[in-house]
């Protein structure tokens, strides 16, 4: 369990001020001048070193991907860095947290972030929704302006760094990187082909990275206390702490920020009260955000929460997100309802991910109450498999795996409801 | 250059190419829906998928992947081919199947493909969606639930036609592709997104559910709506020309043709003379073809030379054209032009009236003025041409003339003689512009040169070439856009004034003062009809337009489609159609009427072939001797006069893009258009309508 002394987010519940006073009083923009100091390679050597993972849900190792923007910047062509603070997916609340009750920890280390990769502008990408943390999140930066610290000159470190508040219209394919670019540029919110990548080619043609809120977040913190410290907490390559967002059948849904590679249930148990009713009352739980497969009760029991645990049972940390399902949920209900999502969401571009998720949906709908055949179980599974990989982003991927997830693990539960709805039938004939 | 191997063969590319353009190097089709040469890559139909090592165990689109060096590619692998068949399967979930009451059928990328990667059953048994149906304007006719998505049309418009007035709204199984904001697509190039669409969303409204492709016989031939010469295959069931559809030549057209060179088709079938006419008593009666010649013999019985003359119109062909030049020859008549709008051209220099940079030259040009013309109106896809340039980023363009939306931004100079004087004398800063340039172009247009002062516009014209080095080494910046077909080709044959002749508006003049007592009129229709006065008129044409209803004597002549003729477009590309269906009726090849007429009078012509009529060409001029090659560089030499110019701006001399010759003017389906598009009277719907 993490101590409290290593603690990045310590106004997580907005008990404290959320201001330039208070963020100072918990150690935001200390020695942020002297941090530029010590140059970009630095800065990008100890996030290296910290093994720090993106918090968006890919997991791609952070400092990596800043060291893939060019050195210099070509005339013409400064570089960006955005921030996708678009967070969207179900289950998922860490973002606003901390934009709406630390909104200066992700100011302080957008600039840090933007100097490390050579960039004076920032762009910060806001979900629509997100009204209040619009506020919150446009009065650090102003307040920010005021102090100085970011501005022209920022900190007095000689670096001319400005940081921009976009508000997105609330779209969810908006948060997936190329998307967030191309609505941010006024364009449709459709993701881009790659190659070419951002860092080449992303924000008005621009070399580009896009992060994720908790990621820039995190900088600060990891900078100031070196990047040993953060790579010292958690698991080999799931280094650090991160902020879990537990939600569902629990007694107490919160935000908690927790070492990466801390058991499930002693998550939900420490932390959220335990699942209603008893552990035992557990049916499955989704462990990062509504993309990822589903686990069942026996996996989950034992589980760790990281990436390469998830992955290794076929799930995945995603966001962190932990929805979980008591066994008062009807499972088959529940997926469908995410495939009428994200049948919603899809952007309509490729034909797998327009086409595949309406059926998709359409035949969940169908398990939902039983109206199928066993064969429709096995076509169902193939139409996800025809869709993931088969599109421009990972939307398509999104889509199946929670289908795929539910067959994996509960395909005697949807074999029972046809059979239960056939029996019905029968009867009333 | 990177080296990779597909489907086992090895291949070097030039970097920058995809691997489905390297693929179509080595003869390998990859499917593809959304893919188009043309225009920009989209990467969503995802038919093109591949499987690439090194890369991700999953397939990859062929169709936005940058060759590298090492790559494996293969084509036609189980993965590729499961990942196809899965895309496929989509594709036609939401397809209505319609193909027996659809007109793509039997040309529709998606049946074709149907075939290798269908599956044979439906797995699909939920409701299909359907889509409510825009409307485009009379051009395009759409049935949306054929739609699959690929937005070639959105780029298209956006792209090449410059109108953005398609785009998709709408998210998911929802987006619909739709007009902004339910408007037609105001493009004179419209009729080629029916082209673009793989499948029967968009189909060619004035050809709806008349044919199927294979009861049609296509000849390959050229367009002479305009002087670009586009490039056509016309498309004949029976006796009837049922459509008009562009041919690839990367020099001329690339693969557009414009909406009247496609649609006004239709008029090859209205208003046309089909016999002999004689005017008897105040009114044209039908005649034998002696009766007709007998008529003219009559006439011209004792005429004096001086008194007889001739014109030929937009759309004459160079047999016809020299044939009559060597029957006035023989009258002793030097009163001939080819000239109706009366420009201002020198035919004894070729460059001067050529577009020497050549189309395809558009590409490399990196400064564009442009002088007295509507290039969207005069010369649509040569408009699109300089849009694409533009849109390279690389090509600065400027305008003399009238300020217009030409689907690019240029810099306006002025309105007419007066910036063109400025620029002529190198005082005005363009010049230094052109100068500094590595490949200034000037396109010169009618609305510059038909006029009383054309020659001296040129004169001028001419001396800005020179003051902004417009003729350099290997370069020739020079150009006249010209709008009719006939007009270079009639120049090349010498259709123009002998010594002594008299040019069409001292014609004009003659006729109404009575000192021209006959007229001939080969197919000229855009001259003031009623200042031909008291002459005796003899019309030769398809049409009956304005000069049949004044002729004295009609001779019924053959369509472009209905005669292999020679035509030489605006570079100097010496062109043939090619007969697709036989004349009407009486109506014959143009030379032959001409050949007949010229044995009544007794004078007749030395040649009654086709083989002899091209060998007369060739010795009347060499270029004729190039047939089908690319235009030969003109040696550039001086012209134009010196003078003043009347201070009147320039203004173009087309009016109605959809209505500019006898065939178009008897269009019913560019009736429609002129109504819409130029007119603005757009049907609106009333939620009761249809």
């Amino acid at each position: 369990m993490l101590n409290d002394k290593d603690r990045i987010f310590t106004n997580l519940y907005g008990f404290h001020d959320r201001g330039l006073k208070g963020a100072r009083a918990r150690g935001d923009w200390d020695g942020t001048r002297e941090l530029i100091a010590k140059g970009r390679d630095w800065i990008i050597e100890q996030v290296k070193e910290s093994g720090l993972r993106g918090r968006g849900g890919a997991g791609f190792p952070t400092g990596l991907k800043w060291s893939f923007m060019p050195k210099e910047p070509q005339a013409g062509k400064p570089h960006y860095l955005v921030i996708n603070a678009d967070e969207g997916e179900p289950g998922t609340c860490k973002d606003r947290d901390l934009m709406r009750n630390d909104p200066h920890k992700l100011v302080e280390g957008a600039l840090l972030a933007s100097f490390a990769m050579g960039a004076h502008a920032s762009y910060i990408y806001i979900r629509g929704e997100f009204y209040r943390e619009a506020e919150a999140l446009q009065s650090a930066i102003d307040e920010a302006y005021a102090a100085g610290l970011i501005g022209k000159n920022a900190c007095g470190s000689g670096w001319d760094f400005d940081l921009y508040l976009h508000r997105g219209a609330g779209a969810y394919i908006c948060g997936e990187e190329t998307a967030l670019i191309n609505s941010i540029e006024g364009k449709k919110g459709q993701p881009r082909l790659k190659p070419p990548f951002p860092a080449g080619m992303g924000l008005y043609g621009s070399p580009t990275t896009v992060n994720n809120v908790e990621s820039i977040a995190v900088t600060p913190t990891i900078l100031r206390r070196g990047g040993a410290w953060f790579a010292a907490l958690g698991r080999p390559k799931n280094n650090g702490t991160k902020v879990f967002c537990i939600s569902g059948h629990v007694n107490n849904p919160c935000n908690v920020e927790e070492e990466m590679g801390i058991p499930l249930k002693e998550l939900i148990e420490k932390h959220a009260g335990g699942v209603r009713g008893g552990w035992d009352n557990l049916l499955g739980v989704i462990p990062g955000g509504s993309s990822v497969p589903v686990l069942p009760k026996d996996v989950c029991d034992d589980v760790l929460m990281d990436f390469d645990s998830l992955r290794e049972v076929q799930s995945g940390l995603g966001t962190a997100a932990v929805i979980v399902m008591d066994k008062s949920t009807d499972i088959v209900r529940a997926i469908a309802r995410l495939s009428r999502f994200y049948k919603h969401e899809s952007c309509g571009q490729c034909t797998p991910c327009r086409e595949g998720t309406g059926w998709m949906w359409r035949i969940m709908e169908r398990l939902a109450v039983g109206d199928a055949e066993s064969a429709d179980i096995d076509l169902l599974e193939q139409v996800s498999r025809q869709i993931e990989g088969h599109t421009i982003c990972a939307l398509g991927d999104a889509a199946a795996w929670p289908v795929q997830g539910l067959i994996r693990h509960f395909r005697p539960l949807l074999e029972e409801r046809i059979k239960a709805r056939r029996a019905q039938t029968t009867r009333a004939a | 250059m990177p080296k990779l191997t597909i489907d086992g063969i090895e291949i070097e590319v030039e970097p920058g190419l995809t691997v489905l353009q390297a693929a179509e190097r080595l003869g390998i089709e990859i499917p593809r829906f959304c893919y188009h040469d043309r225009l920009s890559i989209a990467g969503n139909c995802r038919m093109c998928l591949v499987e690439v090592s090194p890369g991700p165990p999953k397939p990859s689109a062929s169709c936005a992947l940058p060759v590298a060096e090492g790559m494996v590619v293969k084509t036609d692998s189980p993965m590729v081919r499961k990942g196809r068949k899965g895309v496929m399967e989509f594709l036609l979930i939401n397809h209505p199947l319609d193909c027996p009451i659809c007109d793509q059928g039997g040309e529709c990328d998606l049946q074709d493909q149907a075939m290798l990667y269908g599956l044979d059953r439906g797995r699909y048994h939920e409701e299909k969606r359907a889509v409510l149906d825009k409307d485009l304007g009379p051009l395009v006719k759409t049935c949306m639930t054929r739609c699959i998505q690929c937005t070639r049309c959105v780029r298209f418009s956006a792209e090449v036609a410059g109108v953005p007035d398609l785009g998709a709204v709408g998210r998911g199984e929802h987006m619909e592709i739709t007009t902004y904001v339910g408007k037609a697509v105001g493009s004179e190039l419209s009729g080629n997104l029916v082209d673009l669409c793989p499948v029967g969303a968009l189909t060619s409204k004035p050809y709806a559910f008349s044919s199927r492709p294979w009861e049609l016989r296509k000849t390959e031939s050229v367009d002479v709506f305009d002087a670009i010469g586009c490039n056509i295959r016309v498309d004949v069931r029976g006796r009837r020309v049922m459509r008009v559809l562009p041919r690839i030549n990367e020099d001329v057209n690339e693969e557009w043709i414009s909406d009247k060179s496609r649609h006004a088709v239709d008029g090859l079938m209205a208003q046309r003379l089909d016999t002999p006419l004689v005017r008897r008593g105040g009114k044209l009666a039908p005649a034998t073809w002696n009766e007709a010649f007998s008529a003219i013999a009559d006439k011209l019985k004792g005429m004096p030379a001086e008194k007889i003359a001739a014109l030929a119109g937009d759309m004459a062909d160079c047999e016809s054209m020299l044939a009559l030049k060597d029957l006035m020859t023989a009258l002793g008549s030097h009163n001939l032009d080819c000239r109706q709008d009366g420009a201002g051209l020198d035919p004894a220099q070729r460059a001067s009236y050529l577009f020497n940079s050549t189309i395809a030259g558009i590409d490399e040009a990196d400064v564009l003025l442009i002088v007295g013309s509507n290039p969207r109106w005069e010369a649509a896809v040569l408009n699109a041409r300089i849009r694409k340039r533009y849109l390279t980023g690389k090509l600065k363009i400027a305008v003399v003339g009238p300020r217009i939306n030409l689907t690019y931004r240029y810099e306006h100079l002025g309105d007419g003689p007066e910036t063109l004087s400025k620029l002529a004398d190198g005082t005005h800063p363009f010049v230094a512009t052109m100068k500094a340039a590595e490949r200034p172009m000037m396109i010169l247009g009618m609305g510059a040169l038909a006029r009383p002062d054309g020659a001296v516009v040129l004169g001028a014209a001419r001396r800005l070439a020179t003051a902004a080095l417009l003729v350099r080494d290997g370069w020739n910046g020079f150009n006249v856009l010209h709008t009719a077909a006939a007009r270079v080709g009639g120049l090349d044959v010498g259709f123009v004034p002998g010594s002594g002749g008299l040019d069409t508006g001292a014609i004009l003049e003659g006729a109404s003062s009575g000192k021209i007592g006959f007229v001939y009129l080969l197919g000229a229709d855009e001259i003031d009809m009623a200042r031909l006065g008291k002459a005796f008129v003899v019309y030769q044409g398809s049409h009956g337009d304005a000069g049949a209803n004044r002729a004295d004597v009609v001779l019924p002549g053959a369509a472009y489609t209905e005669k292999n003729a020679t035509y030489v477009n605006m570079e100097g590309r010496v062109q043939s159609t090619r007969t697709a269906v036989f004349p009407p009726g009486e109506a014959r090849e143009d030379w032959t009427v001409i050949r007949a007429l010229s044995g009544v009078l007794g004078k007749p012509l030395p040649y009654d072939d086709d083989a002899q009529m091209r060998a007369r060409l060739v010795a009347a001029n060499g270029v004729f001797a190039g047939r089908g090659g690319a235009p030969k560089a003109a040696p550039w030499g001086g012209f134009g006069e010196t003078g003043e110019m009347d201070p009147a701006p320039f203004v173009s001399p087309i009016g109605n893009f959809y209505m500019t010759d006898p065939i178009s003017r008897a269009s019913a389906t560019m009736a429609e258009c002129t109504s819409v598009f130029v007119m603005g009277r757009q049907a609106q719907g009333t939620g009761t309508h249809g």
